[in-house]
């Protein structure tokens, strides 16, 4: 019995790698990659040209989101939430360092990533003077993820061409989707905030030590904000803003992180 | 010897002064008196604005002040906070029906008052902000309005000098940033408080101030007829409904567009009664140019429309020509002829 015991501990040994000592004061750095793609193919903004599920073309001029408040577990449940003050972030295609969210985590072998997509209801109706860098209201300007009129953060904006798209006032076959609501502030309104998780055991724990910098890397395909649940017609819905029918493409991006590998 | 006895009398004079300014209570007096920072009058509730994150203080007013007139807000620098916000119209744009922005637009809706804010939980028609600290970020933003973005005020006004020490002033450093230049126009906006109408002096029972008889009479029609929304003392209760007055040629639907809820449709803000001697034209739209046309809307033209406020007799409030007489008289007493010729809150 205590020889079985041993040879199963001898096992378990030999597959994990040493576990350190949990201290939420013994920080290590951590990052997490969002890799944009579009079903099987790489993003490439304005030139690329894709095809959704119902057959209609279309390229990607900007696509944007936020991710937020990132959680990491071990095996044994033990979780950790990144500091709230660092733990927003703007990703942007067209800014290829902002796809990692960078973040201080104890050392450790984490086998489970949460976060949230969008900004949560306690941040968005914080203090103007806590809400800085990617959460500034004023940062924005045309392409600003801030609805000035509706006080409130947009989660996720992507805008393209589609010729299926009517044409615009400009002239232009244009698809313009900005996803944000969270919940309202004194009367319940829609809420597309959409928190996820990541298994990290199948494809790689992070091991997270401070002599290393583990990334997560997951692969976003961004089509299927799209495609999914419900197929995003380019003819009918060319702008989803603040509206109801936001919350069906919120539901189709929610399933769009994958974990693909961990490099340690 | 001398030169330097003026030296040391100098340095010791600029110390005095220095010192003297940080009395609290001892404030330099100047034209505009003493600043007393943000005062609820006597008559009034508790505001609602968040001051512990946010005191008024003279320099930040002050500022804020300068802010509020300040034409660099818009894209051209055509278009101040005070274009469509004017104090002799009670800090609304008297004599347009919608908002009369950068490049000749036009906007969709009338321009509130800036009055009394300290005491309003939601702000615009439709109540899609929650923070007076947000407001300014939809004006300057808008393409009607001042077609802007918050990000390029913050980088012209840090280039200017002038700026940079009033924003060290209010708030210890130079570096303008979207809170600090939003703070600011909050301590201006909070102490637009209009508060000193004769209706003020009466309830504060000041000298011998007390309501004619017919004002009395108005008083009494007000508080039984409009009273369920437009209560006393700020003449509102802050709630969106539907007046009645119709669906406009645009369809705006009001609060629906910030909740989505079918029973937010065509809800739009009480306005205050305060100072309709100076605020026309009324409603969200601007479409009565006169008191007796809204009053005309009560007694006879309330509209069945979604949501039809339940408040409202279907049809319509009776009113003979002898109310409508008193009700006039009464509301003449809330016009407050101090709050739109208050030189503090002037353009310097």
């Amino acid at each position: 019995m205590f020889l079985l015991s041993g040879i199963i501990l001898l096992t378990a040994c030999s597959k994990t790698p040493v576990e350190p000592n949990y201290d939420q004061h013994a920080l290590a750095p951590l990052s997490v990659e969002f890799d944009n793609i579009v079903g099987g193919q790489k993003l490439v903004l304005n030139t690329g040209t894709y095809t959704n599920a119902l057959g209609q073309p279309y390229t990607i001029q900007l696509l944007q989101y936020f991710i937020s408040n990132i959680q990491v577990k071990k095996a044994d449940g033990t979780t950790y939430a990144v500091n709230p003050d660092s733990s927003y972030f703007l990703i942007r295609q067209d800014d290829p360092a902002s796809k990692f969210a960078r973040v201080k985590v104890p050392e450790g072998n984490y086998t489970s990533l949460t976060f949230t997509v969008g900004v949560d209801s306690l941040r968005s109706t914080m203090d103007i003077s806590k809400r800085t860098g990617v959460l500034d209201p004023g940062a924005g300007g045309h392409d600003g993820m801030y609805w000035g009129w509706n006080s409130g953060y947009i989660f996720f904006k992507m805008e393209g061409t589609a010729p299926d798209a009517p044409a615009d006032p400009t002239g232009q076959h244009k698809f313009r989707y900005h996803i944000g609501g969270f919940g309202g502030y004194n009367a319940p309104t829609i809420n597309n905030i959409k928190v996820i998780t990541v298994d990290l055991t199948a494809r790689g724990m992070a091991q997270v030590r401070k002599d290393r910098a583990a990334n997560i890397h997951l692969m976003v395909d961004v089509s299927k904000a799209l495609n999914g649940t419900t197929n995003v017609n380019f003819a009918t819905n060319p702008q989803v803003m603040f509206s109801d029918y936001s919350m069906n493409i919120a539901n189709n991006y929610a399933t769009m992180f994958v974990h693909d590998h961990t490099e340690n | 010897m001398n030169r330097k006895y003026i030296a040391v009398t100098g340095t010791l004079m600029v110390l005095v002064f220095a010192c003297s300014r940080k009395l609290p209570g001892d404030n330099v007096q100047t034209d505009a008196g003493i600043f007393a920072g943000f005062q609820q009058p006597g008559n009034f509730p508790v505001p609602v604005y968040h001051f512990e994150t946010n005191p008024v203080t003279k320099e930040g007013f002050e500022l804020g002040r300068k802010l509020f007139y300040e034409p660099r807000l818009s894209r051209n620098s055509t278009i101040s906070c005070g274009s469509c916000h004017i104090q002799s119209s009670a800090f609304t744009q008297h004599g347009h029906d919608v908002s009369h922005g950068i490049d000749d637009r036009l906007g969709s809706r009338n321009a509130p008052p800036i009055m009394n804010l300290a005491w309003s939980p939601l702000l615009m028609w439709d109540g899609g902000i929650f923070d007076l600290d947000l407001q300014p970020v939809a004006p300057i933003t808008s393409h009607e309005e001042m077609d802007e973005t918050v990000a390029n005020v913050v980088s012209k006004l840090q280039a200017l000098p002038q700026y940079r020490v009033l924003f060290k002033k209010a708030f210890g450093t130079e570096q303008i940033n979207t809170g600090n230049l939003m703070k600011a126009l909050s301590q201006f906006m909070v102490m637009c408080v209009s508060s000193r109408a004769k209706y003020d002096s009466v309830m504060r029972k000041e000298g011998n101030a007390a309501f004619t008889p017919e004002e009395a009479a108005g008083r009494k029609l007000v508080s039984e007829k409009c009273g369920g929304c437009h209560r006393e003392p700020l003449f509102t209760d802050g709630t969106f409904r539907n007046n009645g007055i119709g669906i406009g040629a645009n369809d705006d639907q009001g609060r629906f567009a910030v909740t989505l809820r079918p029973e937010d449709r065509y809800l739009f803000k009480v306005p205050s009664l305060r100072n309709l001697a100076y605020t026309a034209p009324y409603m969200h739209d601007g479409r009565f140019y006169t008191l007796e046309a809204v009053l005309d809307h009560y007694s006879t033209g309330i509209k069945d429309t979604p949501n039809l406020d339940p408040l409202l007799p279907a049809g319509g409030i009776a009113l003979t020509a002898g109310e409508r007489k008193e009700i006039l008289a009464f509301l003449n007493t809330l016009n407050d002829r101090a709050f739109i010729t208050d030189k503090r809150l002037a353009e310097q």
